[in-house]
């Protein structure tokens, strides 16, 4: 198992490394630093000078190390679009987004899990037919055109729900939440379904098939021998051995959830990362989609690793070292 | 044989029409919406034919620059199942090969194409797909960007794709490599090459043609949603997720069918795929559901 | 006296197929098993005994339903109208054992919490007592340090040590009758010995009824009181083993008791009938004139000498089988074959059998060592002629063949490959011969493999091995996935081939009956190691080595019946 997790932290720093440096070749090839940094009217000496003053003269792996010195530290460089320091941008706009990501998730695997579950478990009634065809409806439709979708119902026809923004917010130190305010609760409640239907569908189907792959298998079978009670054997054995690969999942829609939030904090004016991110994208700011890049690279593998850890813990056969 | 069940003829059948018509929308479509000529701004934002206040001669109304909507729909349509198609093919040529090679021959050369495949899968579609044709659209000059847009869609997309089928590829090799046929052929002597594309290729290829058709809707709706995100087809050239975004803007002011009618296509049309790959999946590789 | 621990009558098992005919998967079948005593049902494969079992566990397949007779467990009436057992609790009064313990057992839950979840549901026990009690058990089937397993998760244990858990599990409640679907074919034959005397000891001791599904007539004759045979759902015959096994009324029955390898004496052929298509001699005799003709050369005795052989995997081995530190598969092997005639090795699973078998046909990089063929000494980069003198056939007749490809090409390609034919017209006509040879009508060509049976899959497995026109065939484990009747079939074609063509088998086994069958000269193998290698006669009559001893006086042997007594209790 430690040769597992070793292998792991080798592939995290490898990711780490490729992330960096994709981030850095933004930085330092895609247009002139020195051009879009100093003023119109600068003269070639000024901009050597502050080509030096940048570091922008010494060797590529030198300047490869103090950029990610630079970033080990937190400074991200300053937006071109907006001249604030990263940082900050992105601080600001963290608490939006990750509450969003959070509540979408926790949607996700809540409606995801009971509904695979039951139609696993009864595969030839109406429900899980109806379920099996929504599901199927849930991935044909993309998230931009379920927000929109969403906004024409609640926010434009029946006037239900806001359609932008986050509503009114709690400043707790740094962080800004949107939960302890009713109209902070309201305005999330469209964006975090939005983002929450294309993960709700992937779960359920795919604790559906594995509850399926789990109740034909042998130890199953001989559970069922043995005269234990059904919902025993569904819920109490069956059932985890199905959710062995959700947390592996899970894992994996945390970060497209991220990935998708800047569709959904498109559509809403959902003042998070990923708005902040597409606008980047829209004015060629490299700092910001660089530190983006960043951000949301080192959250995916925080993100691995712990899904990683939790495996190892969970499942016997790792915690005490595969045979 | 099971017989194809009702629901999946159906399916097929729309999606079938679908990629005819998208594909036939220069000959069968009213008009030209890339021909600039085509564009009658008195005839803005008119609502469908069959709406009050709509014309006879635009069926689906017009948009904010007075083209005829479905026109604009059948060549978007067009243009998104070219660029989800072309992205497809690139990734399947790309991933099946590289699976082949890495799932045969293992050892480093695998090490290094699954752990590329690794980093690449660590990060969503979407975003990698973003920062790609963000830095072409950084590095591209603008005046070349349009025409460029297709191929970096369908390199944006296939980028992250590729890797789904290597590993499905991989893992089918190294099972059809211990299985006793491949062995045979080793020891028949049978050079490598030979055994990859005569033996191994097609006992791998339906797994391929299954995530191909559940791909092919993937990518369209990956297409769709940079061009909503204003980093894919540009305004003249619309894909489907163009006009969507176009008529985005509109929505509030109670112009409904700019985004309507092509998100309903793109729906349609995407649900149709997944309906015909789901049931693949389930007939020929039930093993396959990792894959949304 | 009690009741008989079951007593079927007139059960039949029928499945609806989707145009609306139905198929009787058991029809009128009638059983009766007393206490303590164990009956087998036994026949090859389709022949309806794993339903009867599934049907008793409370375990068809969905659209599969009883739809006539009477089952009665330890005198209490089975209620069969919901389509599974009623009034009888299942895992309470009926014990299940399956085939594969390494499946049988939940991977996520303690060894524990799998004995004591039975106890708690149908005896109401508390944890303490449950725990108490899954400990006797784990001491009633002998697993050694009882207290340390009972924590154990199911991977931490050895095959037969699950196999024992599965037990304990299955008579946690003390039931009357335990159904044990094949119990001991994913076993070694040592494991097999051991559970085998953990079942028959458990029947004396707590009066238990047995009904052993099975497909191994030696596992009958070593354990069973009483055999039904079964063919296509209906009972042929039924008695006491002595019975049925010794003097067979039915001819079905005849044929398949000829057809089972004998360990204590070597038989020319196996007893079996209109296997073969009516050409197949008159091919194998054209086989035989191709043969003769260029092999008139110079001949050392000696057609494969492999010296030293050591074979490592986790260094890079070609089959990607990664393990870590290297584990030595093949340790130090010397063995010399004869041009001619069949050699034998055989051996438990992880005896390095079939990597020898791999690393003589090239399949498997050697770490150390020599091979030499026809005097040759051949290296990593085989030529090509040397690769068309050394063919195989395989284990897995279903994997065997290219499922995409069809016959005539799959036995084209060798011979083109290889030169041996001119074109593809010429290979065409060579083709007919081979299929006909190894007796099966030539239009197979034409088709694709998933019109054929196992059997015959095998032997068409054999003519692409013979397409390359090899002088040695190895052949790995190449009848343990038939049924004994198409074993004894594909035997027989092999030394009918053999004789033929003068070819070289180098023979793969787990089986010592089918090795003393088949071979002139054997190996026995034992952890990577050759630990005896003698003429075939002498090693069965007189072992040397103390493994090679123990291997043959634990193998299940169908003659070994009479020296049996009859057991106690076991009253028909």
């Amino acid at each position: 198992m430690t040769g597992v997790l070793l292998n792991r932290l080798a592939q995290a720093l490898l990711v780490m490394a490729a992330v960096t440096a994709i981030a850095f070749a933004m930085f330092r090839y895609v247009g002139d630093p020195v051009l879009i940094m100093s003023r119109e009217d600068a003269t070639p000496a000024e901009r050597e000078e502050l080509r030096a003053a940048l570091g922008l003269d010494a060797p590529i792996v030198v300047q490869y190390a103090k950029f990610v010195g630079r970033v080990a530290v937190g400074d991200l460089g300053i937006s071109y679009r907006n001249q604030r320091p990263v940082a900050k941008l992105l601080a600001e706009r963290l608490p939006a987004t990750l509450e969003l990501v959070a509540v979408a998730m926790a949607i996700a695997l809540g409606l995801g899990i009971p509904l695979g579950v039951l139609s696993a478990l009864h595969p030839k009634a109406w429900y899980a037919q109806a379920i099996q065809a929504v599901s199927l409806l849930g991935i044909s439709m993309p998230t931009f055109v379920t927000g929109i979708g969403l906004i024409m119902l609640f926010a434009v026809g029946l006037r239900w729900l806001p359609s932008f923004g986050r509503g009114e917010t709690v400043a707790l130190g740094w962080w800004t939440t949107g939960l302890l305010t009713p109209s902070g609760l309201r305005s999330l409640i469209l964006p975090a379904v939005t983002l929450a239907l294309f993960s709700i569908t992937l779960i359920m189907r795919l604790v559906r098939a594995e509850m399926r792959d789990v109740l034909a298998s042998d130890y199953i079978r001989f559970a069922r021998a043995r005269g234990l009670p059904r919902p025993y054997i569904h819920f109490t054995l069956a059932l985890r051995n199905a959710l062995m690969p959700v947390i592996t999942v899970t894992g994996l829609q945390v970060g497209s959830l991220i990935a998708f939030a800047i569709v959904t904090e498109t559509v809403f004016q959902w003042p998070g990362m990923g708005l902040l991110f597409i606008q980047a994208v829209s004015f060629v700011d490299i700092p910001v989609m660089s530190a983006y890049l960043l951000f949301v690279g080192f959250l995916f593998v925080a993100i691995n690793m712990t899904v990683d850890v939790l495996y190892a813990i969970v499942d016997p056969r790792l915690r005490s070292g595969a045979r | 044989m099971t017989r194809i069940p009702k629901s999946v003829a159906i399916a097929g059948a729309i999606a079938v029409a679908l990629i005819a018509t998208a594909l036939l929308a220069p000959w069968v479509a009213p008009a030209d919406p890339t021909d600039i000529a085509s564009y009658n701004l008195i005839d803005s934002e008119l609502p469908p034919s069959f709406v009050a206040g709509g014309e006879a001669r635009y069926f689906l109304g017009t948009d904010n620059q007075g083209r005829d909507l479905l026109s604009a729909i059948l060549y978007g349509a067009r243009v998104s199942i070219l660029i989800g198609g072309g992205a497809v093919a690139l990734a399947a040529l790309l991933g099946v090969t590289l699976g082949l090679v890495a799932g045969y021959f293992g050892g480093w050369l695998d090490a290094v194409i699954m752990r590329v495949g690794d980093v690449i899968l660590s990060l969503p579609t979407i975003l990698l797909a973003l920062l790609v044709s963000g830095l072409a659209r950084a590095l591209i000059p603008n005046a070349a960007s349009a025409s460029w847009a297709p191929f970096i869609l369908i390199g944006a997309i296939a980028i992250h794709e590729w890797v789904q089928y290597a590993r499905t590829v991989r893992a089918a090799t190294m099972v059809e490599v211990q299985r006793e046929y491949v062995r045979a052929a080793k020891v028949i002597g049978l050079p490598p090459l030979r055994i990859l594309g005569r033996h191994i290729l097609p006992n791998v290829m339906s797994s391929v043609l299954v995530i191909a058709t559940i791909n092919l809707a993937g990518a369209i709706l990956t297409e769709a949603t940079l061009s909503f995100l204003g980093v894919g087809m540009p305004p003249t050239y619309p894909s489907l997720g163009t006009l969507i975004r176009i008529g985005n803007e509109f929505v509030f002011s109670g112009i409904w069918w700019i985004a309507f009618f092509p998100a309903l296509t793109l729906v349609i049309g995407v649900l149709a795929v997944n309906i015909v790959g789901d049931w693949l999946r389930d007939r020929f590789n039930p093993k396959l559901r990792s894959l949304a | 006296m009690s009741a008989a621990a079951l007593s079927i009558r007139g059960l039949r098992v029928e499945y609806p197929l989707e145009d609306g005919r139905v198929v009787a998967a058991v029809d009128g079948l009638d059983l009766e098993i007393a206490q303590g005593e164990i009956h087998a049902l036994v026949g090859e494969s389709g022949a309806g005994k794993t339903t009867v079992g599934n049907a008793l566990m409370g375990l068809l397949d969905a659209p599969g339903r009883v739809a006539a007779g009477r089952v009665a467990i330890a005198g209490r009436n089975v209620d069969f109208r919901t389509g599974r057992a009623a009034g009888i609790v299942q895992g309470r009064d009926v014990g299940a054992i399956f085939q594969d313990p390494m499946t049988s057992l939940n991977p996520l839950f303690t060894v524990e919490s799998q004995i004591g979840e039975t106890l708690r549901f149908h005896l109401g026990l508390d944890r303490e007592a449950a725990r108490a009690r899954a400990l006797d058990l784990l001491r009633a089937v002998g697993i050694p340090e009882p207290e340390r397993r009972l924590k154990a998760y199911p991977h931490q244990l050895s095959g037969g040590q699950r196999q024992r858990v599965v037990i304990a599990a299955a008579l946690s409640c003390d039931p009357k009758l335990l159904v044990a679907d094949e119990p001991t074919t994913a076993l070694d034959v040592s494991v097999q010995a051991q559970i085998l005397d953990l079942v028959r000891a458990l029947v004396r001791e707590r009066g238990l009824g047995v009904l052993l599904v099975t497909h191994n007539m030696g596992v009958v004759a070593e354990i069973a009181d009483r055999v039904t045979v079964m063919r296509g759902g209906k009972v042929v015959e039924s008695g006491k083993v002595a019975d049925v096994l010794t003097r067979p009324k039915h001819a079905y029955v005849q044929g398949l008791v000829a057809a089972v390898p004998r360990i204590d004496k070597r038989l020319a052929r196996f007893a079996t009938i209109g296997d073969e298509t009516a050409g197949a001699q008159a091919a194998r005799d054209d086989l035989r004139t191709r043969y003769m003709r260029p092999r008139a050369e110079k001949v050392p005795d000696a057609i494969l000498e492999v010296a030293n052989l050591t074979v490592e995997y986790g260094s890079g081995s070609l089959l990607g089988l990664g393990r870590k530190g290297g584990f030595r598969a093949v340790d130090d092997v010397s063995f010399a074959v004869k041009r001619g005639e069949i050699f034998g090795i055989v051996g438990e699973s992880g005896s390095g059998k079939t990597t020898v078998a791999n690393a003589v046909a090239g399949l498997v990089r050697t770490a150390a060592g020599t091979i030499r063929f026809a005097g040759q000494a051949i290296g990593e980069k085989r030529p090509r002629a040397l690769r068309g003198a050394m063919q195989m056939v395989f284990q897995d007749p279903y994997a065997s063949l290219n499922s995409r490809m069809r016959i005539d090409d799959a036995l084209a390609e060798p011979m083109l490959f290889h030169g041996v034919a001119a074109g593809r017209s010429d290979a065409d006509a060579r083709i007919a011969m081979l299929i006909e040879a190894v007796g099966l009508a030539p239009d197979a060509g034409r088709r694709y493999p998933f019109a054929f049976s196992g059997g015959q899959r095998q032997r068409l497995s054999i003519a692409r091995a013979l397409a390359a026109e090899p002088q040695l065939v190895v052949c790995d484990e190449p009848t343990s996935s038939l049924d004994v009747s198409v074993q004894a079939q594909i035997l027989n074609l092999l030394k009918d081939l053999r004789d033929a063509t003068g070819l070289t088998l180098l023979f793969i086994s787990h089986d010592l009956a089918v090795v003393r069958q088949m071979c002139d000269r054997v190996a026995v193998m034992q952890g990577g190691r050759i630990v005896e290698l003698a003429d075939c006669d002498t090693l069965f009559a007189d072992p040397q080595h103390a493994y090679t001893k123990r291997l043959l006086s634990l193998v299940p042997n169908v003659a070994r019946i009479g020296n049996r007594l009859e057991p106690t209790g076991a009253s028909p």
